[in-house]
């Protein structure tokens, strides 16, 4: 009989659950394109929306830290793995940090809140569902770094590293869909 | 094969009262969550099922005030929300988990601790939905349960209709539940794809794994959508924003879009399961093998996939013009074939065998005839403009009650005798299950085949009471009937369970001369399910194991 190897389980959840997580995108992402130009009030899009260029580029690049962070721990080298996560960190914080800096402008300089009008409504929404999930990431990977810090984390953690991976991936991936959708076809 | 277990003694035998109830909250294996989660959904189906005989008690003569109009619009959606997110779904979920590890010769689930904080969710779910009747009303005179119906459709969940909390605990309740459905979702597959025992090919998987593996396909994408429809009307409820507000431009129609994207799929959700038990109990009690296994599979997979394409059939009446009307009747209409492969497979696989016709197949049997019916309706509403014309009557009320009565609860009911003994031990009483048959039987098609009538005379659903001359009033009292037949054999059938689990006469570990491996194990099985992995070589394992001389595996 041959080999009986099966798929990690871990991979496959993971995969599940970004399934899961995709679908509950698909509905905001849809909510906001349907929404586009029905606001019965200002302030519209094109008035108050910059385009966050730094930040998207500071959490995109933030993907290919952390692919290099799980390569090193693969190769065994958890110096490099920590220094790349917390590089993957610190990227993440700063789009975070973007954020919220776009938000208070957003609230404080243009009066825009979520109940101002439907553009409020779905853009924090969707921007802030998706600043939640940036949250819940980076509390893992923090979560992760402490451990790797204190000296738990060995090469044959490198699969869970990976998943965790997955998900960060993930969350970069919705944010290139919330980019076009939002700053660019809702503009 | 190795599959033989050693006896165990049980584990709860002499341990006080506490620590055996500390077990159970404090669990992690599999079998035992199954049962917590079958437990549970009886427990709701029984509540459920007393918010269903109080309306019918309402609707059984013209002009009754057995409860009042708002009183009424709490039992239905309660009882709707009850009957769908709290009975079935952790019915489904019930034998899944207790199932699915044993039928692919695994020891547990992928994620054990996911499996128990998934069914502690669900169950802080249905409590948040019936703590609703203490503290929902937080406001003076605001209603204290849920009473917008089980699909909540916009306006009436916003601020300003629905005063109070009650709204606020169905949302909350079915948020939460709905991270308990992911959750268990994301278990089975990874179960299923990652935990087989060796052999176990995808094409050597009992139908149950495969149609369950559908069914989690599904929870993940369609449950998920439900989940952010939930989150918006919470973000709309408590931080007065704007989505189903149609005064600042929002729109009351996409809440129905996104709640049945949602619904749709949520009826295969509980149907593919159905399909699952069926497919396992009616070639056991026919003594042959399962007709057309790739076709099954093939039908299956087919109904999932169409079956994320059909929703809007749930919005005719909303008037959604000519291009999405057509899509969506020839969606709904498509969908009817790959159920038909089903039946006639089903009916195939019967077809000159020896058919013993025990409680679990006499089940299995009533679930063939009256499906088709149910879906021959489903096929009959499809139609747009037949929809129109009896859409949100009582017809539409007796079609998915057909589905959800005739069909699934009736196989569910078969899987409860089928898998009684491996859960307990013990056979359960044929002639109480013979009883239970017939008196549930002969209530349902009392209850909803005489339903359609005054669905077709005009009788809108959802109506607390209605004028005498109508015509309606004799097909209520017969229908009101009829549920008091369903709820006596839904009695017999609890005391059934109970006795025999006290009572019974020992079941050994395979009563059925059935097939799938987990008859291989102990009744009940071990905590670690085999002692040694079983190996299988085709898909009828414990035919190979017992006819040595004619194995299945010379000829798959």
């Amino acid at each position: 009989m041959p080999r009986w190897e099966l798929p990690s389980r871990g991979v496959v959840g993971m995969y599940c659950l970004i399934a899961a997580e995709a679908a509950i995108f698909t509905i905001f992402v849809v909510a906001y394109i349907f929404y586009i130009g029905k606001s019965v009030s200002g302030p519209q899009p094109r008035d108050v929306l910059h385009v966050p260029i730094f930040f998207t580029i500071c959490l995109l690049s933030s993907s290919i830290t952390i692919h290099f962070a799980v390569r090193s721990l693969r190769a065994g080298n958890v110096r490099s793995f920590t220094a790349w996560w917390l590089l993957t960190i610190v990227l993440g914080a700063l789009f975070l940090a973007g954020t919220a800096q776009e938000w208070r402008h957003l609230i404080y300089d243009e009066g825009l809140t979520i109940q101002t009008n439907l553009f409020g409504t779905t853009y924090y929404s969707l921007v802030g569902l998706h600043a939640f999930h940036v949250t819940v990431g980076l509390l893992a990977l923090a979560a992760v770094s402490l451990l790797a810090i204190l000296g738990y984390v060995r090469e044959e953690h490198a699969e869970r590293a990976e998943i965790l991976s997955m998900y960060w991936h993930f969350v970069d991936a919705v944010w290139v869909v919330v980019f076009v959708v939002v700053y660019i076809v809702g503009r | 094969m190795a599959t033989e277990s050693i006896a165990w003694p049980v584990p709860d035998a002499g341990k006080p009262l506490v620590e055996q109830l500390h077990e159970w909250v404090t669990t992690v294996d599999h079998k035992r969550l199954g049962i917590l989660y079958i437990v549970y959904a009886l427990l709701f189906l029984v509540i459920g099922g007393v918010e269903a005989t109080i309306m019918r008690i309402q609707l059984m003569r013209p002009q009754n005030d057995f409860v009042s109009p708002q009183v009424f619009n709490r039992m239905f959606t309660m009882h709707g929300t009850t009957m769908i997110f709290f009975v079935a779904m952790p019915l489904v979920f019930g034998f899944g988990n207790y199932l699915i590890p044993l039928m692919i010769g695994a020891r547990d689930m992928a994620f054990p601790r996911l499996n128990a904080f998934s069914f502690w969710m669900t169950a802080f779910g249905g409590f948040l939905l019936y703590f609703s009747f203490v503290g929902g009303d937080g406001l003076y005179g605001a209603g204290n349960a849920p009473d917008v119906g089980w699909f909540a459709y916009a306006p009436l969940t916003s601020q300003t209709f629905s005063r109070g909390h009650s709204t606020d605990f169905w949302i909350l309740s079915l948020l939460v539940s709905g991270f308990g459905s992911v959750g268990t979702a994301i278990n089975i597959i990874a179960t299923i794809l990652c935990m087989r025992c060796p052999g176990m090919t995808l094409g050597r998987m009992p139908l149950l794994a495969w149609l369950n593996l559908t069914m989690a396909g599904l929870v993940i994408l369609a449950v998920s959508p439900l989940t952010a429809a939930q989150a918006m009307l919470l973000i709309d409820r408590y931080l007065g924003a704007h989505f189903f507000d149609t005064q600042a431009g929002g729109s009351a129609v996409i809440w129905m879009h996104f709640f049945w994207i949602f619904g749709h799929p949520e009826v295969y959700v509980l149907v593919i399961p159905a399909f699952a038990f069926a497919s396992e109990i009616i070639p056991v009690f026919s003594r042959k093998p399962i007709f057309g296994y790739p076709v099954m599979v093939a039908a299956t997979l087919c109904i999932g996939f169409i079956g994320m394409s059909v929703w809007a059939h749930h919005m005719f009446t909303v008037g959604m013009g000519a291009g999405a009307n057509t899509f969506f009747v020839l969606s709904t209409m498509a969908i009817a074939v790959p159920t038909g492969i089903k039946i006639f497979n089903w009916l195939a696989t019967m077809w000159g065998g020896q058919i013993h016709f025990k409680a679990p197949m006499l089940f299995c049997a009533g679930f063939l005839f009256q499906f088709l019916i149910a879906g021959l309706t489903g096929v009959m509403l499809s139609v747009a403009p037949f929809n129109w014309q009896l859409g949100n009557s009582y017809f539409v009320v007796a079609h998915f009650h057909y589905v959800i009565v005739g069909g699934i609860l009736f196989t569910t009911f078969g899987a409860f005798y089928y898998w009684f003994p491996k859960m307990s031990g013990r056979m359960y009483n044929e002639a109480l299950g013979k009883l239970h048959f017939w008196l549930f039987f002969i209530g349902f098609h009392l209850t909803f085949d005489f339903m359609h009538i005054p669905g077709i005379l005009g009788m809108p659903r959802r109506i607390y009471t209605y004028e005498p001359g109508r015509g309606w009033e004799l097909w209520n009292v017969v229908v009101t009937i009829g549920a008091f037949f369903q709820a006596a054999a839904i009695l017999i059938f609890v005391a059934n369970l109970v006795w025999s689990y006290f009572k019974g006469t020992l079941a050994g570990s395979d009563p059925w001369d059935a097939w799938t491996l987990e008859w291989s194990t102990t009744s009940p099985p071990p905590s670690y399910n085999f002692a040694e992995l079983p190996e299988v070589k085709s898909r009828r394992p414990l035919w190979d194991l017992k006819h040595p001389e004619d194995p299945d595996w010379r000829y798959e």
